[in-house]
């Protein structure tokens, strides 16, 4: 059937913020849909309240709205756009919910709006998870024994019958998120009561857990005929108990007969048909007894998903774009197979390699939380590694990570007991190689971990060759060609080797070239060689012959950032995309290089050619040999790339844009600073201790509150701020082991201003994209912080002198693109905290906001254009105002303190624009899942620092008519101010306390600055259970003097939604 | 470090250096490739593969080891299997057995370590060829090796099918296992068909059981009368190896079979009744051997996703004596399916008995058993 012409114009939702569970694949699907549809000729109109999206740049819909994913605004803007049809499978869990509830509330239909791809019924059937497992049960199908409870007392009751461990899992939640196990009875009373808690419906699975089964998922897709494909099987690494976000995954499935594999595929069928999933792809989950090969299914996502993600990836067949023809009346034998160009859609795709995916975790930012991996999904971010075989691809999947490991098996791989292997944890992997480098057999390590032999017995392989390597003094020139050609078989890395044979890098990297083992680069072609491939989507690999047949067009590689991670994320890759668009419009042949399966920027259909390759100096320089691009452009994909730059050049890449010089001047402390005193720019005073003595004393000469950092990390890990000198020995303790280590001391700029500019230099220029203003003050990492574009409290006076500093910083240092200041405003005194020679996270934000594409003229000048010449000399004006608000992942991490502070934890953001401040500070606040009530009650308990201005904000409470409560302190303030204020009891003073006021739904909004330097336990424990329990809770006084002007604004007048284009339109 | 102790050879002179496991010595065959990710056991004891040395496209070949359930016939019939890694561990939970012990016991030559997508590649821009596969002393000499790949017989024009049939009749009872593919309760009382054994698969045989179906199998050379005699309700022509243009007698014995009784067919059993319908056939470049192949059913304009293993084909607007295609390949347009509707015989040259490969197409099994049931 061609496509539907009974309707024109079609609304897609988004998935928010990048938080744990839905990160950037959900960018990655929603592009492909909406280029899918707009190609069609329809209408497309886009919500996503995510400012870092790439789909959410204006050119992907017709009508772009940021704004939040609620209901309500939905509505306003069906109500304004009168879509025909919404397609809600491509925003993830976040999309699907927020179609359910417009269906739900009758908001589809009064505007007359089909959903499409998806219908409810499927939905409720596949998302309930008593509907579903009863569904499962008529069609002959097993599903783990369980029972759905809304009480704890119903889960406690569950598991007397069916005994430990016992699984449980919220209904409607994405993730996992609430999930946990629990082995007695006091465990599950914790987990249930949080399960039930986080569902937005009450209510939980309690599974008997299936603790060692293997896991396996199957990637499918349907059409409106009922013609059915599996384009993806996937196995688990890590057996049942991990989720499957949680888990290194392996496609395709190794360790199925025929018999089983079409067992799974039948099954899946079925659900399919019984589920009523008419159009669309969607994914099954099954779990197999490994002893006696007895199905069970797990759960079925009728959605594209994660997994979809990388199962596009891992096959080249486009799972999202095709979702989206289809949902618009496609079959699949009419849409072409992209990749070979002569064939239809309508297959299964067979691949001749392996892929790999592992996690990327960062628990170290999360001080507290438990790293025990479990059913509830904790990692940031992945990476795929794509080889000939499991070891080639394991080993490449390792180093892609990106942290700090060369391959599979370290030198630090410590003796480790077997026992140690039995908790999922993210070192499990490495443990397991310190294991069977230690002697364990395969037995003992499958006997701990449950991993399946197979696997196992090839790690141990790896082993094998890695010990031969390594043997009885051998040296470099003592590995042949033959050899050398299966070592790099084998996935090893040449810093690998060079770390065995007590050489360097470049030595290995020399002598295999003499030997002429060299990587050869094959197509991933979605039919194993079966068919010629027309896409230049690349892997490498050491087998004979190459594919990857370099065009000699003029060539430019960008750098992607590979693993998502806190700190480097979305932003980062669609920087990467927006300076490929950029080049391939000059006339360059463009060519990415990442391994980040969840981004834009690895789309077969991003750049003319894809190496899905780590990011490592080898790797990339493999590529480098075989293209010979004119330029490597490194600025774009955030640290990572930039990390290896020196390194490029060293071996020749040629790096367009900011020059290896430069980086290093920025990023050398000593150096930076003196170019700061010659431009008579202030910094706060700083110094570099080595050991406590001298610690004390500089900060004594500092004067207290210090900024204290150990000087290797990047990204604020260990960061502090100390008020005192008892909390900076404490803190030294913890974070320095003496040896060699040096440790920054800052003076921390209290009560500052924080404010971070974007701008663009070409050698000869500045040009500032966006001035933001922190609404959280001086302390909070700038990742973390709220901020405002165009600042709103900073003047006109210090405005000019950051644009003055940012234009002399950018010439002296001579940047070619896009750079990033941080500076503070204290005392009329303006500071430079940090300058960062390439793209940073706020550089989508600005572009939003503006309408100006910084990262394109930032690519266009890495290629010799000048800002003249793109016409782009003047710092563009704002209309109106744009808040970023950042999204924090801490419900996944209970117990963790959720206070701000100067090492970033943000996963993601959010983006809400208005007319005023105070509006486009409420949207962003009810983007970022913690809309401001208008009435209720308030919890107001702060430092004494702080009591000043609360009682202004209190009063202003008051007169909104909130009812406030507060402990003691705080309570006996206000009430001396005249502010009638309720007292609450804190923790320590027993029940009924503010915490069970809080769990009752009395509280409204929290304001809670935290007492000094020093975590008080009363705030911990309130400010983690307000993410938990979703209360809005503001930790700064400036944020609350915000919220506080929002709330009155809202109540004043209603919230109105504007699309990007009809923004721009006013503007222009 | 290990050294290459095996090679294969093709006939234009390129040579894969490889490991070798099962038996050691020499054979030959036409060199093809399979694309499909699982059921190795299935493949390897597969009839129709007779004559050929078989590459495996993906790459891990062995995982899942060897079963009593899996082998589709009572032998292994490649003459050689070539793998880019062969499983150094078996884990499965049916498991009983690895791939280099199994084809030790059924004398066949496996090679490891090549590199099986270049040599794909290869195939599928030169077509397939003969090739010589060595594991022992032989394998130094690549040269010679060639010239035994040049020297050694042809497909074309091979009749294959006398080395695989069954020699003497039998009935077969058995069914699916419930375990697999839904149970049907049928009683295996319904109408008698006799299946031509050409090479056939036991999967066909359990999916006729399956269906309440009595089947006797009878070796290819079994003339007309005889099986008249015997009188079934319906005629099926199996699978098998080479060339169907140079199994003349069982055209032959097709056409006067044609219009007696319904007739299904699958793939070479395809090939024959579209020739003893007065069609033709001819040698495909490297054919289609995969269980990812995209069927359009022209009727239902469904598309099965199914099971191929064919070297030759249908030519496509043959003069099929009143026939009509049914099913296309669209990847590249051949014939897939056809039906002779006043002869009641139709066939299909795929697999739709699967093993390996999706079950897509069992519908055809359900359609021959309408054709065969007599109705009130």
């Amino acid at each position: 059937m061609p496509k539907r012409s009974d309707i024109h114009s079609i609304m897609v939702i988004g998935s928010g913020p990048i938080v744990i569970g839905q990160a950037c694949e959900f960018d990655y699907s929603g592009v492909q849909a909406c280029k899918a549809l707009k190609s069609l000729g329809y209408r497309v109109v886009l919500v996503n309240s995510n400012p870092a999206t790439i789909m959410t740049d204006p050119q992907f819909a017709h009508a772009t709205y940021i704004e939040p994913l609620t209901a309500p605004i939905c509505e306003m803007i069906i109500a304004q756009e009168r879509p025909d049809a919404l397609l809600p499978t491509v925003g993830g869990q976040t999309a699907l919910n927020l179609a359910v509830q417009l269906q739900e509330q009758g908001v589809l239909e009064r505007y007359g709006v089909e959903l499409i791809g998806a219908n409810l019924t499927s939905i409720q059937l596949a998302e309930d998870r008593q509907l579903f497992k009863d569904t499962m049960h008529e069609i002959g199908l097993r599903c783990p024994e369980s029972r759905v409870v809304n009480s704890v007392a119903g889960a406690l009751a569950f598991a007397e019958e069916i005994g430990y461990p016992i699984l449980i899992r919220p209904s409607y939640t994405m993730g996992g998120a609430g999930g946990g196990v629990a082995y007695d009875e006091a465990e599950l009373r914790v987990v249930a009561a949080n399960g039930i808690q986080q569902s937005p419906i009450g209510e939980a699975l309690v599974d008997r857990s299936l603790l060692g089964w293997k896991e396996y998922e199957l990637e499918l897709m349907r059409d409106a005929k009922g013609n059915f494909v599996v384009v993806c099987t996937i196995e688990n690494l890590d057996p049942m108990g991990v989720h499957t976000g949680d888990s290194i995954t392996i496609a395709p499935a190794q360790t199925l007969t025929d018999k089983e594999v079409q067992r799974l595929r039948n099954m899946s069928r079925q659900i399919f048909d019984r589920l009523g999933i008419t159009t669309g792809g969607a994914n099954v989950q099954f779990a197999i007894d490994p002893v006696a090969g007895d199905v069970v299914v797990i759960e079925m996502n009728p959605r594209v998903s994660r997994s979809s993600a990388l199962a596009s990836k891992a096959t080249g067949f486009p799972i999202a774009k095709i979702a989206a023809l289809l949902a618009v009346g496609f079959t699949l034998d009419e849409i072409p197979n992209d990749i070979t160009q002569q064939t239809p859609a309508s297959f299964e795709p067979s691949l001749d390699y392996i892929v790999v995916k592992i996690p990327r975790w960062d628990f170290r930012k999360f001080a507290g939380a438990d790293p025990v991996l479990g059913p509830q999904m904790k990692a940031v971010g992945e990476v795929m590694a794509i080889g000939r075989t499991f070891p080639e691809s394991l080993q490449k999947a390792v180093r892609a990570l990106d942290i700090g490991m060369d391959g599979f098996i370290s030198d630090s791989s410590a003796q480790t007991s077997p026992e140690a292997l039995n908790v999922p944890t993210a070192q499990r992997l490495f443990l397991v190689a310190a294991a069977l480098a230690g002697g364990a057999s395969i037995d003992d390590i499958v006997a701990e971990t449950h991993f399946d032999p197979w696997f196992v017995q090839q790690m141990r392989e790896l082993l094998a060759v890695h010990s031969a390597i390594a043997g009885a003094g051998r040296r470099l020139q003592d590995i042949g060609a033959a050899e050398m050609q299966r070592i790099k078989q084998f996935g090893f890395s040449d810093a690998t080797l060079a770390r065995l044979l007590c050489t360097n890098e470049a030595a290995v990297r020399q002598h295999r070239s003499a030997l002429g083992v060299s990587a050869n680069f094959y197509r991933v072609d979605t039919c194993a060689a079966e068919f010629e491939a027309h896409t230049p989507y690349l892997y490498s690999t050491y087998e004979m012959e190459d594919e990857s047949a370099p065009t000699d067009a003029q060539k430019v590689m960008i750098l992607g950032g590979g693993p998502n991670r806190i700190g480097q994320g979305i932003e980062f890759d669609y920087c990467c995309v927006h300076a490929c668009f950029a080049l391939k419009e000059m006339g360059y042949e463009t060519i990415m290089v990442n391994c980040n399966p969840e981004t834009v920027s690895t789309d077969y259909d991003t750049a003319d050619r894809l190496y899905f390759e780590p990011l490592t100096a080898e790797d990339v320089m493999n590529i480098v040999d075989r293209e010979q691009p004119a330029g490597v452009l490194v600025q774009f994909g955030g640290q990572t790339p930039l990390n290896i730059a020196a390194d490029l050049e060293r071996m020749g890449a040629p790096i367009w844009g900011t020059s290896v010089q430069t980086i290093d001047l920025a990023e050398d402390r000593q150096r930076c600073h003196a170019l700061m005193q010659q431009l008579n720019i202030a910094q706060p005073a700083g110094t570099t201790i080595r050991s406590r003595v001298e610690a004390t004393a500089a900060a004594a000469q500092i004067g207290y509150p210090v900024l204290v950092r150990p000087s290797y990390v990047l990204g604020g890990q260990g960061m502090a701020i100390v008020f005192d000198e008892a909390q900076l020995l404490a803190w030294l303790d913890k974070h320095v082991a003496w040896q060699g280590s040096n440790v920054l001391i800052d003076q921390f700029l209290d009560d500052a201003y924080e404010v971070d500019v974007d701008a663009l230099c070409d050698g000869e220029q500045v040009t500032i994209g966006g001035i933001m203003q922190h609404i959280e003050q001086a302390g909070v990492h700038s990742g973390d912080s709220a901020c405002v574009l165009p600042p709103y409290k900073i003047s006109y006076f210090h405005l000019d002198i950051i644009r003055e500093y940012t234009r002399r910083i950018g010439l002296a240092l001579g940047v070619r693109g896009l750079f990033n200041i941080q500076f503070a405003v204290k005392d009329d005194q303006v500071y430079v905290l940090e300058v960062n020679p390439r793209a940073s996270r706020t550089v989508p934000f600005i572009s939003k906001a503006t309408g100006q594409p910084l990262a394109r003229y930032a690519a266009q000048i890495a290629c010799g254009d000048t800002l003249s010449g793109l016409g782009f000399t003047q710092e563009p004006p704002v209309a109106g105002f744009f808040v970023k608000e950042a999204v924090f992942p801490f419900q996944k991490f209970p117990g963790v303190d959720t206070r701000l502070g100067p090492e970033m934890r943000s996963t993601g953001e959010v983006m809400g624009h208005a007319a005023t401040f105070s509006h486009a500070f409420v949207k962003a606040q009810s983007a970022a899942g913690t809309p401001l009530p208008e009435s209720g009650a308030v919890f107001i308990s702060v430092n004494d620092f702080d009591k000043a201005v609360v009682t202004r904000l209190a009063r202003e409470l008051a007169r909104l008519d909130f009812d406030l409560l507060a402990t003691d302190g705080t309570a006996s303030w206000l009430r001396r101010a005249g502010v009638a204020v309720a007292r609450v009891k804190k923790l320590s003073q027993g029940s009924p306390h503010i915490l069970d006021a809080m769990r009752a739904g009395e509280i409204d909004l929290i304001i809670n600055t935290p007492l000094g330097g020093e975590a008080h336990e009363d705030g911990v424990t309130i400010r983690s259970q307000a993410y938990a329990l979703g209360i809005p809770i503001v930790t700064t006084m400036s944020a609350a003097a915000a919220t506080v002007q929002g709330i009155k604004q809202l109540r004043e007048k209603p919230l109105d939604v504007r699309s990007l284009q009809a923004h721009y339109a006013t503007v222009n | 470090m290990t050294d290459n102790n095996a090679a294969l050879a093709l006939e234009d002179g390129r040579v894969f250096p490889g490991l070798g496991f099962g038996v050691e010595g020499c054979a030959t065959g036409e060199i093809v490739f399979n694309t499909s990710m699982t059921g190795y056991q299935e493949i390897l004891t597969d009839p129709s593969y007779y004559g050929q040395i078989v590459t495996m496209t993906v790459p891990h070949v062995g995982n899942t080891g060897i079963n009593r359930e899996d082998p589709e016939s009572r032998r292994v019939w490649v003459s050689g299997f070539v793998l880019r890694s062969l499983s150094p561990l078996v884990s499965n939970w049916r498991n009983r057995g690895d791939l280099a012990t199994y084809l030790r016991e059924h004398g066949i030559i496996g090679i490891t370590g090549i590199a099986t997508r270049a040599l794909v590649r290869h195939i599928r821009e030169r077509g397939v060829m003969r090739a010589a596969l060595a594991h022992g002393p032989l394998a130094s000499k690549p040269a010679a090796l060639a010239e035994i790949a040049r020297k050694s017989p042809a497909m074309a024009g091979a009749n294959l099918v006398d080395a695989v049939t069954a020699s003497a009749a039998y009935n077969w009872t058995q069914g699916s296992d419930a375990q697999w593919i839904e149970a049907r309760a049928e009683p295996a009382d319904g109408p008698l068909v006799v299946a031509y054994d050409f090479g056939i698969k036991r999967n066909i045989l359990r999916m006729f059981a399956d269906r309440g179906l009595r089947v006797t199998v009878v070796p290819a050379r079994t003339p007309p009368a005889e099986i008249a005699r015997m009188q079934p309700a319906g005629l099926f022509l199996s699978n098998g190896p080479g060339d169907p243009a140079a199994v003349d007698y069982a055209i032959h014995n097709v056409r006067a079979l044609l219009g007696a009784l319904p007739i299904f067919g699958i793939c070479l059993g395809h090939q024959i009744l579209a020739l003893a319908l007065g069609g033709a056939t001819e040698k495909m470049r490297f054919g289609h051997r995969g269980g990812n192949q995209p069927v359009k059913n022209l009727a239902s304009g469904a598309v099965e996703i199914a099971a191929h293993n064919h070297g030759f084909a249908v030519s496509a607007g043959g003069d099929l004596g009143g026939g009509e295609v049914t099913h296309i390949n669209l990847n590249d347009n051949t014939v897939a399916g056809l039906r002779h509707r006043r002869l009641r015989a139709f066939s299909v040259q795929y697999h739709p008995e699967a093993s390996p490969g999706p079950h897509d197409s069992f519908y055809l099994f359900d359609e021959f058993v309408d054709a065969v049931t007599v109705k009130a």
